[in-house]
């Protein structure tokens, strides 16, 4: 990755972190903090790893992303309108009423949003059967979806990755969010999750584990992961939750709640500053 | 006429899924490790390479079976009903119909007439828990024609739908030659004047034994297939209400959510009239003879008819 590209990104995830704030600070509601933690590998996904065309978001050829932690869609709506998918305006009226920005990822109205998700542990399965589709098909598109480490408590995820490892789905690539914080706590306290990459490894996943604020480590990571053959892919990121506002780094509290006018303006206040330092780079 | 057949309406299924994929290449077929009952296997044995067994493992089909949805696939996603819409309740609703994917959801097994396994497998609640997921279709097709029918108008429609299945063989009574399905209609099977059966399933034929017992006491019965739960065929069940005056529900399920409910809130809203619900009465079943079962239960033509007899008065 040359350094213009890694400067582009980086601005990116910047304008991604200041739409995924502005949606739930307008929404007075909605999931800040993992959507910070997930800001930089939507950016990735969209601005460098998957093949997709805004202007035609149902090309059956289209390499596809589930949101299997659905409630981190302000990072993912804001990534997606940064890519073109719909006008960044429509972010200001996330989770209003006759919004198409729903409180969680809605493929019947999004443009971009491949399935409908938010009950957790629903995502990955619907990524198996669109993998499995490819298969079928004989079609070369990928299919990636991201879980949450919380989400990971969920049975479901293992049953789901059972089949992906049982079918040799190397067209799907699993990522998780290790924010390392839930709702009622800490991930290490609430479940256990952990070790997960041994868990992906016993059910058959080709596992990377990287830091999931570095692009660098991403481009080696998603490029190792499609050159896997004949099982699936698994990259554990290891994220910050609130990544980038720096009352809402690690704090339990920032896991669902919107910041007021004067927290708001803190987070615009540092973002910015991020975004003009990056730029300037 | 077309010739009768004593078949359970999971092989009818079976077969008519495996007819259905020799001229539509999208459709696959999934399972969770219960293709000899479900006879899933039938299509199986066809056409391996578009048949899934996704183990033990319900919640995940479901969600697969949406994946399979949203690339153009047509997923029927069998188990027993108590798995297919009990178990995973929750992955119809929000990976099925919340997103209005093209998937089939099958229960089979459905029913006291499981017999003897009892009641953790006897699924009551199917019909009641599929009719709550807005935009589901519900299907509890009554006889081997029936369920033919059935199965491909849900392959040409485009959205969720739910089909029920038993597992006892049921004598088929939908053989003449103006048989005609269609998806949310009705059909009157005996014209009646002094009260109106309305019955679903493995009941309609229990239902046509009740009247046609009764004709020689005097007693006109009318009998309506509801093959379709959801959309409920309004129009028939208002019209029946009105020139009979009083309705008897029968149906193989709990009494609460299913027909007999859909029945009652149709005729308060339009024509109240007397209805009594034949159903399992909100208990769990237990083990036995499935046959011995539905008479236990007063799921039999005799139960209908002594019913109607204390209706009509007669």
């Amino acid at each position: 990755m040359n350094s213009n590209e890694k400067k582009a990104l980086r601005v990116t995830a910047c304008k991604v972190r200041i739409g995924a704030v502005t949606g739930v600070y307008c929404a007075k509601s909605g999931h800040p903090g993992g959507s910070l933690s997930a800001a930089d590998v939507f950016t990735y996904l969209y601005f460098k790893e998957m093949h997709v065309d805004p202007k035609n978001p149902k090309d059956p050829d289209r390499d596809r992303f589930v949101l299997s932690k659905g409630h981190a869609c302000p990072g993912l709506y804001a990534a997606l309108a940064e890519r073109g998918y719909f006008p960044k305006e429509e972010l200001k009226s996330l989770r209003h009423i006759g919004a198409m920005l729903q409180g969680h990822p809605d493929m019947k109205h999004t443009p971009g949003i491949d399935m409908s998700t938010g009950s957790l542990g629903q995502g990955i399965s619907a990524a198996c059967g669109i993998a499995l589709a490819g298969k079928l098909d004989k079609k070369d598109y990928r299919v990636y979806t991201l879980l949450g480490d919380g989400e990971s408590e969920e049975g479901q995820v293992w049953e789901a990755s059972m089949f992906a490892g049982h079918h040799n789905l190397d067209n799907l690539c699993v990522m998780v969010d290790c924010n390392g914080l839930q709702i009622d706590g800490p991930v290490s306290e609430i479940g256990g999750v952990m070790p997960i990459d041994q868990k992906f490894e016993a059910f058959g996943f080709d596992v990377q584990t990287i830091d999931g604020h570095d692009f660098e480590a991403m481009e080696t990571a998603f490029a190792h992961a499609r050159a896997v053959k004949g099982k699936p892919s698994c990259i554990i990121l290891h994220t910050v939750k609130g990544k980038g506002v720096s009352y809402m780094e690690n704090a339990v509290s920032w896991h669902g709640k919107a910041p007021n006018d004067e927290q708001y303006q803190q987070a615009m206040t540092e973002l910015k500053a991020e975004l003009a330092r990056r730029e300037a780079e | 006429m077309a010739e009768m057949v004593k078949k359970a309406t999971r092989e009818s299924f079976g077969l008519a899924v495996t007819e259905a994929a020799k001229t539509n290449p999208n459709i696959v077929v999934l399972d969770a490790d219960l293709a000899a009952a479900t006879k899933t296997a039938i299509f199986q044995k066809e056409f391996p390479e578009r048949f899934i067994d996704v183990g033990i493992a319900e919640c995940n089909m479901v969600g697969i079976a949406a994946g399979l949805a949203t690339c153009g696939k047509i997923p029927f996603a069998a188990s027993f009903a108590m798995f297919s819409t009990g178990r995973a309740f929750e992955q119809v609703r929000n990976s099925v119909g919340y997103p209005h994917l093209n998937v089939k959801i099958v229960g089979s097994h459905a029913g006291i007439s499981v017999g003897e396994d009892g009641a953790t497998h006897q699924c009551l609640e199917d019909i009641a828990l599929m009719r709550t997921i807005p935009g589901m279709v519900v299907l509890n097709p009554a006889d081997h024609y029936e369920m033919t029918a059935a199965v491909k108008a849900v392959t040409e429609y485009v959205g969720p739908c739910y089909i029920r299945l038993g597992r006892l063989a049921v004598e088929s009574f939908n053989n003449n030659d103006d048989y005609k399905f269609e998806l949310g209609k009705g059909i009157t099977l005996r014209d009646g004047s002094d009260i109106t059966v309305v019955a679903t399933g493995l009941m309609v034929r229990e239902a046509l034994m009740a009247a046609d017992a009764l004709k020689s006491e005097g007693i006109s019965v009318r009998v309506i297939n509801i093959h379709t739960i959801k959309p409920l065929d309004r129009e028939l069940i208002v019209k029946a209400a009105r020139e009979t005056g009083k309705i008897i529900t029968v149906e193989e399920h709990s009494i609460i959510g299913g027909l007999g409910e859909a029945v009652c809130s149709t005729i308060c809203e339009t024509c109240p009239v007397p209805v009594i619900r034949i159903g399992v009465r909100d208990c769990f079943g237990h083990s036995g003879p499935g046959a011995d079962l539905l008479k236990e239960f007063g799921l039999s033509a005799d139960n209908i008819a002594k019913t109607i007899r204390q209706v009509v008065g007669k």
